[in-house]
């Protein structure tokens, strides 16, 4: 893990969404250790600041990150062409914990951008999981990530998507993630189910699988504070007893999902 | 996954339960684009789906009907013929090919009075899956996706 931002050039800058980019990079010098699914960069753009980003692939010598303009750091970082450099600081973060899924039934869920961070846990999982189901919200078909990816995953795994606002020429699944639950079904007491999204989300979708029998022990979610250090120095990404870019971002909802009822905490 | 599509419906009853109930089923199969009923009509019927999905829509004069919700295997379709005036709220068409469990409204009504066990049981069932429902529409109203999460901070 590097404290000093290591300097990554752009391969291919990919646009997603109408407001998403994909960043492939790699080392212009020293490299960075392999990041793990779930885990996340401090990403760098020069001149304007450095923000958390998860990891989206990890390639073979390359590494991308899909990023939502949001502000003033993820909206350069969108705007980086191939060929220009940022600075990335990392791995940092407990990644999904891909072991305690091998030979059950697993379960992704993804909210929104959500699905990037689950991405790498999707390609290792692929060859891994006893049975896999992938099950994606989303706000409208265009903010659909990776389209194309799902239409592969889907001849190997169960992947049901659905969006809260269907335009007229959308033909599949109308209505929040957590319905799609009622679709798949699951060895309930044994399997695992990774959760990234924005919080309510996360919440509902948690208390909807502990309602469908999944054991809150076995619900990863992915969880976002704002960040600084990254190296559980600066106190920023406190949520009660953890510090998330340590301790998480992925925590499981045995711990989890008490800290995240609690306001203001 | 495991193979057996689930029913959370039927399999939250007992099995005499289930067994009553799926006594009063037909066995439907719908073919793609099939209008099932419409809003304000007469909702004697209802359905659980075994596969396929079903489209909610909204009559709006002029316009093609917005679809609100989707419902799929495993799910409910219909609650309607629970509630005194017994008329469609939403209206309902298919996406693709569908196969479902279709139930007589007034039959199963006429079991639950005779039974009340059994119609506690169901409409218990039904009413989790309305809260559900209607937590999910709450949801909804939030744009959960929006970059600041729906609202300001
Ligand atoms: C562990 C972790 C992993 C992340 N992974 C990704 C990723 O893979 N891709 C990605 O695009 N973003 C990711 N984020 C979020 C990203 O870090 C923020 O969007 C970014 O910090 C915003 O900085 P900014 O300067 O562009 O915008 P700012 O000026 O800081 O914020 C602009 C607006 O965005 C909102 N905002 C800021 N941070 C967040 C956040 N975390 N979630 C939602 N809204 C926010 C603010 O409330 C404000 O309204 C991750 C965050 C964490 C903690
Ligand atoms: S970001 Fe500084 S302690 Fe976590």
């Amino acid at each position: 893990m590097s404290t000093v931002p290591v300097p990554y050039r752009v391969l291919s800058s990919r646009p997603e969404t109408p407001d998403c980019v994909s960043l492939t990079l790699a080392a212009d010098g020293a490299t960075l250790p392999a990041f793990a699914p779930g885990q996340f960069a401090m990403v760098y753009a020069f001149g304007v600041g450095e923000v958390p980003i998860s990891v989206s692939v990890v390639g073979d010598g390359t590494v991308t990150f899909t990023v939502r303009a949001v502000g003033a750091v993820s909206a350069a970082l969108c705007k980086l062409a191939p060929g220009e450099t940022l600075g990335l600081r990392g791995p940092f973060g407990s990644g999904w914990n891909l072991d305690a899924a091998d030979g059950s039934d697993v379960l992704v869920v993804a909210g929104g951008l959500g699905l990037a961070p689950l991405r790498p846990a999707v390609h290792r999982l692929l060859g891994r999981a006893a049975r896999l189901a992938v099950l994606v919200g989303t706000r409208t078909p265009a903010d659909l990530l990776f389209p194309g990816e799902l239409a592969g995953w889907r001849e190997q795994c169960r992947v049901e998507v659905t969006v809260d606002r269907p335009t007229p020429q959308w033909r599949g699944s109308v209505g929040v993630v957590t319905a799609l639950l009622d679709r798949v079904a699951v060895g309930a007491e044994t399997a695992t189910a990774l959760v990234c999204g924005p919080e309510v989300m996360m919440r509902h979708t948690a208390d909807a699988l502990h309602a469908r029998g999944v054991p809150p022990g076995r619900v990863q979610l992915s969880l976002e504070r704002n960040m600084r250090c990254g190296t559980g120095h600066c106190g920023h990404c406190q949520l009660g007893p953890l510090l998330l870019c340590r301790d998480g971002p992925v925590v499981d909802c045995a711990v989890s999902r008490q800290l995240l009822s609690v306001r203001e905490l | 996954m495991t193979e057996r599509q689930p029913q959370p419906l039927l399999d939250g009853l007992s099995a005499p339960h289930r067994a009553r109930l799926l006594g009063l089923a037909d066995d439907r199969e719908f073919p793609a684009d099939m209008r099932l009923f419409d809003e304000g009509g007469s909702a004697n019927r209802f359905w659980l789906l075994r596969s396929g999905e079903v489209a909610l829509d909204l009559h709006v004069p002029g316009r093609r009907p917005p679809v609100v919700e989707t419902v799929g295997a495993g799910q409910l379709l219909g609650w309607s013929w629970l509630f005194p005036p017994y008329h469609w709220h939403l209206g309902a068409r298919t996406l693709g090919p569908v196969s479902a469990w279709e139930f007589p409204a007034h039959r199963v009504r006429a079991l639950c009075e005779a039974e009340p066990e059994f119609g506690l049981r169901l409409a218990l069932h039904c009413a989790a899956v309305i809260a559900e429902r209607l937590q999910a529409a709450r949801l909804r109203l939030v744009d959960l996706y929006a970059p600041d999460g729906g609202g300001p901070p």
